[in-house]
């Protein structure tokens, strides 16, 4: 081609101009760890499952969801869900439901018949698990799915542990229970049921196990010296709440006192409402904002006409009657005693002052190593003896049913990697998703649903469960009220809002990449990402 | 104002997130904006010399792609001199994607005007769009503008309004903010920076043409955007789209904040984002979210004189005055502020 004067290049486009060489910083898709999946002690990929919930694929939200727990429907109730204190959205308006659409998927699975897809390969080794309380059933799902051949030995006539045996129904429906139990179960687990393992050693001996896990929970009450008359009713939380599962119910009276501040403390008082008192009191030595219970479990709890006895420690026991002292906070926040006394009507007393754990089975295990009444574990639940782990409430941790079922899962994969005679180790955590990383501007005004809750005077006279459902129109809008903190859901902002027609979108499902051959690196796109799902780093010049 | 002319892009309130995101993979193709699709012409390409993170690049990009599917790339594009015009197309190179003509600084309009006549007289549907910056279109080509509207040629004219003379280094058009600082505006003496003068907002002189549509857009609000000029394409007549395109070298700003620039823009209540037909203002964008202007010109360093010392000077309050007389004439703040 004849070029004119002083020109040398052929009419083109400007394609050819590569501006990406202007570049000093380069923006990389990343992903970035959710608060709430940070949060989650049972290590769930919430973020992950809600956006297949959100696009309406329910059972891929349930299949990705069970990867990591097995128990959704339960945990949808009886779940403290960390995830949603920890939710960046609570900084916008409220925090996503993500417990409330965890329910939803967990009751979805058991009415549609939901079962998980069995391993294809079998490992040929056989582990122990001592316990089918959450950490017990979590421990046995993912061995079960790692191919392992599982035998669970529980103690009591049912599953669940404290689930069943601690847990009111008015919170979780024992229906609910056996459904998710028995799922495991059809994976080939095999249960025993009233078959306490009394002699560990031995059990692994005569049954050829490779590997065990005890979770054998905490079910001996703690008692506190209280000096008491004749006559005196004096029960312990535990007993109380394990004797709801029987058919003889326990005898309480009209006027209950219950004895601490935890979750225990007011399931009991709840339940005594239930069961027909007049009275429930809770007499707490410390004060509200002390109290270790959970405060909206305290709130329904005073909806439903519990009192609450703040700063008073019982002093003696009669019949009929008990003795508290009144307690002032000392400068560093501990109650001391102040010489008042009181005189409250009671025809039962009930402590609930904490658990501990029954080591009988462990006698003679070498190795071991215990510290106030806990067995200790290592940072892959082994216990001091090889091929011997341990978990839930028996080892030394929060005491939740979310914690117990992340120790199984912990538990599992580092007995899977003892059975291959190779060490687990945990891949990389990504950088975590802050608020800060994300742009706010883009996510639409959106409140909170709230679950309906049974009307009070129900709830003093039965046991239906107290916090309903949500149905799938509410479910579904609570799945999309989701930030995706940290991971890219496909808005296609960085698609638009480059001003150099420098990010290819791969289609639906494939995201985006960056065409570096014209990006300038201007840094719109990570401004713009809604979700922090870019970063911009210094190009190396 | 009347909610019936609400189209329906400007509307769709997505899903809890992704309301005032480009797409979303979560509704239907046929109701995600022109960007979002992988099939969008691209009339702008790559490998332009913009700057990094310039607001007229994207806006150009924004409003001809929609300009394209609106006539189904039935379209040719004449261009004023400036910044668009130098950046996309030094000879012999080219980012345009569509026929693409350019004479004048100060002729565009008129170019237009006889293009649309050439495809009238060959019996063609071709439609004509007519683009240039502020100082092309406010100052150097207002008259032929002017004449545009007055005969109802048949042409959207865009001006990409990025408050000044970028392209030859800054200097203060007709359309530059009271007290920025430019090349001619210095930040020096008594009064630094750009005069408090009586102002010059073309869109309410191209409302006062009577012509069929006038309307406001920026670049931080894409599907209002792309609304308006999907809308301006199915009118015969003269029509003129303003949008605000930030511009990070001549504003003293950081090229990844471009976007935000705009939106502060509106959500001060310094740029009003408005339609109008036939010579009425038939609705206004609502803010959204209120911020003082101060939010908006911290950021910017052609303001930064304005904050010496840690002390706000009073001229911030004379501008937070502009912004409270837009609020009030064009009914910013409202109920549908969240549609």
């Amino acid at each position: 081609m004849e070029h004119d004067f002083a020109i040398t290049l052929d009419v083109g486009t400007s394609l050819a101009n590569h501006t990406g060489t202007w570049r000093t910083f380069r923006p990389d898709y990343v992903h970035r760890l959710p608060p709430c999946n940070a949060a989650c002690p049972a290590g769930e990929d919430i973020q992950g499952w809600l956006s297949f919930a959100e696009a309406g694929e329910y059972e891929a939200a349930w299949r990705a969801l069970t990867k990591n727990n097995p128990l959704p429907a339960v945990m949808g109730r009886v779940c403290y869900h960390p995830c949603e204190t920890a939710c960046n959205r609570s900084q916008i308006d409220a925090a996503v439901g993500v417990n409330a659409v965890e329910r939803f998927l967990g009751d979805m699975a058991i009415a549609k018949g939901w079962a998980f897809a069995p391993p294809t390969q079998k490992s040929g080794k056989k582990v122990l698990v001592v316990g089918a309380g959450p950490a017990g059933l979590s421990a046995a799902y993912h061995l079960a799915m790692l191919g392992h051949e599982v035998t669970l030995r529980e103690a009591g006539p049912a599953p669940g542990g404290m689930m069943r045996f601690g847990i009111p129904k008015y919170r979780l429906p024992r229906d609910v229970l056996d459904a998710e139990v028995a799922r495991i179960a059809d994976l080939g687990v095999r249960i025993e049921y009233n078959s306490k393992v009394s002699d560990l050693q031995a059990t692994i001996k005569e049954g050829g196990f490779d590997a065990a896990f005890l979770a054998v929970g905490a079910h001996i009450a703690k008692r506190a010296y209280i000096p008491a008359g004749e006559a005196t009713k004096i029960l312990d939380a535990v007993q109380v709440l394990a004797s709801m599962e029987g058919a003889e119910k326990p005898l309480l009276g009209r006027r209950v006192v219950v004895y601490g501040g935890g979750n225990t403390a007011l399931d009991v008082a709840r339940t005594a409402k239930r069961l027909g008192a007049e009275e429930a009191i809770i007499v707490y030595r410390r004060t509200r904002e002390k109290m270790p219970a959970h405060d909206f479990e305290l709130e329904e709890a005073l909806e439903e006409g519990v009192m609450m006895k703040w700063l008073s420690t019982i002093k003696h026991v009669d019949a009929g009657a008990i003795t508290v002292e009144k307690m002032k906070l000392d400068e560093a926040g501990f109650p001391q005693p102040t010489g008042e006394f009181e005189t409250l009507e009671a025809d039962s007393v009930v402590l609930a002052l904490g658990q501990d754990v029954d080591l009988s089975l462990l006698d003679g295990v070498p190795g071991l190593e215990f510290s106030d009444g806990l067995v200790k574990v290592g940072p892959d639940m082994m216990t001091g003896a090889k091929g011997i782990f341990a978990g839930g409430d028996m080892a030394p941790s929060e005491r939740t049913v979310t914690v117990a079922v992340g120790h199984g899962k912990k538990a599992a994969r580092h007995i899977d990697a003892f059975l291959r005679g190779e060490t687990y180790a945990p891949p990389p955590k990504h950088e975590l998703a802050s608020f800060e990383n994300l742009n706010p501007w883009y996510y639409g005004e959106a409140p909170q649903t709230l679950r309906p809750t049974l009307e009070i005077a129900r709830r003093s006279s039965t046991f239906e469960e107290v916090v309903k459902g949500l149905d799938e129109s509410n479910a579904l809008y609570e799945a999309r009220r989701c930030l995706s903190c940290g991971n890219c859901f496909e808005c296609d902002n960085c698609y638009g809002v480059c001003p150099d027609n420098a990010v290819i979108k791969l289609g639906a499902g494939k995201g985006f990449k960056f065409n570096y051959d014209f990006c300038k690196g201007c840094g719109v796109c990570e401004a713009e990402c809604p979700c922090g799902a870019i970063a911009m780093a210094p190009e190396e010049i | 104002m009347d909610d019936s002319t609400l189209t329906q892009q400007q509307k769709l309130k997505y899903y809890q997130k992704g309301t005032f995101t480009v797409g979303n993979r979560l509704v239907a193709d046929e109701e995600r904006s022109v960007q979002a699709s992988a099939e969008r012409s691209n009339a702008l390409t790559s490998g332009h010399r913009a700057c990094q993170g310039c607001g007229e690049a994207l806006g150009a990009r924004y409003a001809i792609d929609a300009a394209m599917r609106a006539t189904g790339n039935d379209l040719i594009a004449v261009n004023a001199t400036g910044c668009l015009e130098v950046f996309t197309t030094p000879y012999p190179e080219t980012s345009w994607q569509l026929p693409w003509l350019h004479s004048l600084f100060g002729n565009a309009a008129a170019v237009a005007t006889g293009v649309a006549a050439a495809m009238r007289v060959k019996g063609k549907k071709t439609r004509v769009v007519a683009q240039g910056g502020d100082g092309g279109t406010t100052d150097i080509g207002f008259q032929c503008l002017s004449g545009m509207f007055e005969r109802n040629d048949d042409v959207l004219y865009i001006c990409y309004d990025n408050e000044g003379y970028m392209n030859t280094g800054v200097q203060r058009s007709s359309a530059t903010p009271p007290a920025a600082r430019t090349a001619t505006t210095p930040a020096l003496g008594p009064e630094p920076g750009n005069v408090f003068g009586t102002g010059k907002f073309v869109p309410k002189i191209a409302v006062a043409h009577g012509i069929p549509y006038v309307a406001t857009a920026t670049v931080a609000d894409l599907r209002d955007l792309e609304a308006k000029v999907i809308k301006a394409m199915g009118i015969t007549g003269a029509r003129y789209i303003q949008i605000n395109v930030p511009c990070p070298l001549g504003w003293g700003a950081p090229s990844y904040d471009t976007i935000k620039l705009a939106r502060l823009a509106v959500e001060c209540g310094l740029y009003p984002i408005f339609e109008a037909e036939h010579g009425r203002i038939t609705q206004s964008r609502k803010i959204r979210r209120q911020v003082p202007v101060r939010d908006y010109l911290i950021l910017q360093k052609r303001y930064a004189h304005l904050f010496r010392n840690g002390v706000d000077d009073p001229r911030v309050q004379r501008l937070q005055a502009i912004c409270d007389a837009h609020i009030e004439e064009y009914g910013l703040l409202g109920d549908d502020a969240e549609a």
